[in-house]
């Protein structure tokens, strides 16, 4: 599952915390539990994490080695075909494509949009009122929280050639928004889906900023950018780092695009999760689709690696 | 007030009408059209209405949809709360070898083995169990998913509570499993709600992997029945899908209220997705 790396990051500036915590580990087993029950209490766990999480990446690799078909001869006895679905996948122009709009669809969308309009989000609630605040922040956490088929469907409705609410708007009656703009139609749906963890994320940073350095920059006179440059970002860096790491990690593995426009037009929508879904399930190439899952198992490992080594040194 | 920080007010405000418009446009139809004699797919100010409702009572498959992920939801977190309840307490009081490495491990590993990206290995696994098109592989493999981030989370509450309660149960007799159900739970009450919630939430909204593990229409959820009644079949009956989105999103939406005014944590870092 497009999985949680946890609110670790919520307080960085939580060392006071750690020797308490620390302590609390190491003063041992109170209720005698002995190392024999602890992994009897484990192992169901790990057994089930096992079997549906672990052995399936594992699997892959071994698939992909295979000419395994959804139908026909190669359903029954998929043979053994080397590296072929790798390099074919590789080669494969249609394959180039759609991690090209992987690319921008998660540079725009997420390292771009959700961070600056998160940040900017995160920044003016400063010193808004309370009330507008909190009325701003539920509406940016309901994008986030609504389920993806509902909302899928509120932004076709939206966007619909006849009737839809944009085009009553702004009096362009008449355009099919996913058909002549698709990817920058779920760039700015995802920019809308998912700002509200890097707003909520910024807004604990934010708050984590001593005051005094506030005051410093402002006797001193500096304006917005300066202040921005000089006492904000040396702050929060660290927060910066892990919410780009995060949100391009989520958007990679995201499938929701696939409600709105489903790959189309013409493929000019088919990220990834969704190229795979069509080879795969839909064309019933579960062969080439394996490999094409491993390699980005293999893209999430590296993104996922460089957060949890970033995790750990801030933890130590 | 100076120029400049009557223009950064205006600006402030400006810029926060334009986010809240932006926000707000798309939901506005979730608003409106469950309750609109006539809905339509612009947003209007409706002509007041619970007629809508009974399209959703009247479809076969609505409410049926949503008892299946009533069900789906409710299954997977009864194993998740569970399994991870005993594993995260037996990890956060013994100390077994590699056991940093290995939460750090599986956190990695349920980041990166993503439904998407899991897609095909998932697909074939449930396969060959013989377990497609059957409820308990969806729940299995959302369990699964699941778990390594609800031990992660669950450790640390299971760390901050204080031992000496344990002691005294063990000094009086009292068994592991007994000291867990009757001393540890009711303290860690507040990390199993939140692990709960976000369960729930989890399951809720997803739509892969029931998307791709079930075949019959009975069985679906409602994220997968929600997307059949736009794509299948002609016409969208706006009724239907307006009142049913709302009685569909109500619960999460419920929740994230609930828990927001209850424990005051708002969904921090990732407690959706």
């Amino acid at each position: 599952m497009t999985a949680p790396l946890q609110q670790t990051d919520a307080a960085p500036a939580g060392q006071p915390e750690q020797p308490r915590r620390r302590t609390a580990v190491d003063d041992g087993d109170a209720a005698g539990l002995g190392r024999g029950r602890a992994a009897a209490f484990v192992a169901p766990a790990m057994l089930l994490i096992a079997v549906f999480l672990i052995f399936p990446a594992i699997w892959t690799l071994y698939l992909g080695l295979t000419n395994w078909r959804l139908t026909g001869l190669a359903a029954a006895e998929p043979e053994f075909v080397g590296a072929d679905n790798y390099l074919d996948a590789l080669n494969d122009p249609a394959f180039r494509t759609s991690l090209m709009l992987t690319l921008a669809f998660v540079f725009f969308s997420a390292v771009v949009g959700q961070s600056i309009l998160g940040f900017s989000l995160a920044w003016a609630f400063r010193r808004l009122r309370q009330g507008i605040r909190t009325v701003v922040e539920t509406v940016v956490l309901m994008a986030w929280i609504i389920p993806a088929s509902v909302i899928a469907f509120l932004w076709i409705a939206l966007l619909a050639r006849r009737d839809g609410t944009l085009n009553a708007l702004l009096g362009t009656e008449g355009t099919a928004w996913l058909l002549e703009y698709p990817m920058q139609s779920i760039i700015i749906f995802n920019i809308w889906n998912g700002t509200a963890f890097s707003m909520l994320l910024f807004s604990s940073a934010l708050a984590a900023v001593p005051p005094s350095q506030f005051e410093t920059a402002k006797m001193s006179g500096a304006g917005t950018l300066a202040t921005l440059r000089d006492v904000v970002f040396p702050n929060i860096r660290g927060h910066v780092l892990t919410n780009t790491l995060l949100i391009t990690l989520w958007t990679f593995n995201v499938f929701a695009p696939y409600l709105i426009t489903a790959g189309g037009p013409e493929g000019r929508t088919e990220i990834l999760g969704i190229y795979i879904y069509r080879v795969a399930l839909k064309e019933g190439a579960l062969g080439e689709g394996a490999a094409l899952s491993l390699i980005m198992i293999l893209i999430n490992l590296v993104v996922a690696s460089v957060y949890l080594r970033l995790l750990r040194e801030r933890k130590t | 007030m100076t120029v400049r920080q009557s223009l950064g007010f205006i600006g402030r405000y400006l810029f926060i009408a334009f986010v809240l418009a932006f926000f707000a446009l798309p939901l506005l139809w979730l608003a409106s059209a469950p309750f609109d004699r006539a809905p339509s797919l612009a947003v209007s100010w409706p002509e007041f209405t619970l007629a809508n409702f009974r399209t959703l009572v009247d479809n076969p498959y609505a409410l049926e949809s949503l008892w299946n992920s009533v069900l789906l939801a409710a299954g997977t977190t009864a194993i998740v709360l569970v399994l991870a309840a005993l594993a995260s307490y037996a990890l956060s009081r013994v100390r077994i070898p590699g056991r940093d490495a290995l939460l750090y491990t599986l956190l990695l590993l349920s980041s990166v083995v993503t439904g998407t990206a899991a897609m095909v290995p998932t697909f074939l696994l449930i396969s060959e169990l013989g377990l497609i098109d059957r409820q308990l592989g969806v729940i299995l493999v959302l369990a699964g998913g699941l778990l390594p981030t609800a031990i992660f989370i669950l450790k640390d509450f299971m760390d901050s509570t204080p031992r000496s309660y344990e002691e005294s149960a063990r000094v009086y007799g009292a068994s592991s499993l007994q000291i867990l159900r009757h001393v540890v739970v009711p303290i860690a009450r507040p990390g199993l709600a939140t692990i709960s919630v976000w369960a729930v939430v989890q399951v809720w909204g997803n739509f892969l992997v029931p998307f791709i593990l079930l075949r019959s229409a009975d069985k679906r959820p409602a994220a997968v029945t929600m997307f059949t009644f736009y794509t299948e079949g002609g016409q969208p009956d706006l009724a239907l899908i307006s009142t049913f989105s709302l009685l569909f999103s109500i619960p999460v939406v419920a929740m994230y209220l609930f828990v927001n005014r209850r424990y005051g944590f708002r969904f921090h870092g990732g407690i959706k997705r």
